[in-house]
């Protein structure tokens, strides 16, 4: 299993978005690698990815680069929330 | 796995601004003064805000301003900014803010450490409130647990 999270530029808020996934799967017990990415590179990374964390404000940008793909787009308001991350990737994949 | 330095040049409390463009470029001379950036990075940091709106804003009263690596970042840094007026950066939810962070990094690898240090600071969800009400830079460096040359004190963290 495969989770991507984006942001703009791929470094800073992805990396903390990242480091909080991997605390909610914990907390899940579900094992799953949790890629960073920025927006330019999110149509290759997400190519075989089943969730794409990202805020709302960029995540228009992120289903239009991914068009088609399999991956659910997911929004995040607080990214140091692992409890509203945890309840997002239990909704995506449980 | 440390934060990068957080010297005194580098923390400014209860800064005035009028609006998230000079806040940013508050944290962007924060960041020059403490020797982590050129001043063009400041430019940078509200380049990416501009490009791809205010999910820097990640937390509610949170930023976190950054840009990519590049010519104008001298070495990793940090730099923290408490704002006297809650500035709105057009965040649906998170808006207005409080605490600006600024991070500047040399590589995309060499920050993930540092950044799971600052996630370890905010998962708690008093942190940004404790921040923006943080009398001087020492107060800063003890809530976010580094000292002034980087890294972690004893006894440091969200006390």
């Amino acid at each position: 299993m495969k989770i991507i999270a984006v942001c703009g530029v791929g470094i800073g808020t992805s990396a903390i978005l990242k480091v909080n996934a991997e605390r909610a799967l914990e907390r899940l017990e579900l094992t799953a690698d949790v890629d960073a990415s920025d927006l330019a590179g999110i149509a290759a990374a997400a190519a075989d990815a089943q969730v794409i964390l990202t805020s709302s404000e960029l995540a228009p940008a992120v289903r239009q680069a991914v068009g088609r793909s399999f991956a659910e787009v997911v929004e995040v308001t607080n990214y140091f929330d692992v409890d509203e991350i945890s309840r997002l990737l239990e909704r995506s994949l449980g | 796995m440390n934060l990068p330095p957080l010297p005194d040049e580098a923390v400014v409390i209860g800064a005035h601004a009028v609006d998230w463009r000079s806040a940013v470029r508050e944290t962007g001379r924060a960041l020059t003064r403490s020797g982590a950036t050129r001043s063009d990075y400041a430019d940078r940091m509200i380049a990416v805000i501009e490009e791809f709106g205010a999910y820097v804003v990640i937390a509610p009263g949170l930023a976190l301003a950054h840009a990519r690596p590049g010519r104008d970042v001298r070495r990793e840094g940090l730099a923290v900014v408490t704002l006297a007026e809650p500035v709105a950066f057009g965040h649906p939810h998170n808006d207005p803010v409080r605490v600006v962070v600024g991070l500047a990094v040399e590589n995309a690898e060499e920050h993930v450490a540092s950044v799971a240090n600052l996630a370890n600071v905010f998962n708690d969800a008093g942190a940004v409130d404790r921040l923006a009400r943080a009398r001087d830079a020492a107060e800063v460096r003890a809530l976010l647990g580094i000292g002034v040359g980087g890294g972690a004190v004893a006894g440091g963290g969200a006390a």
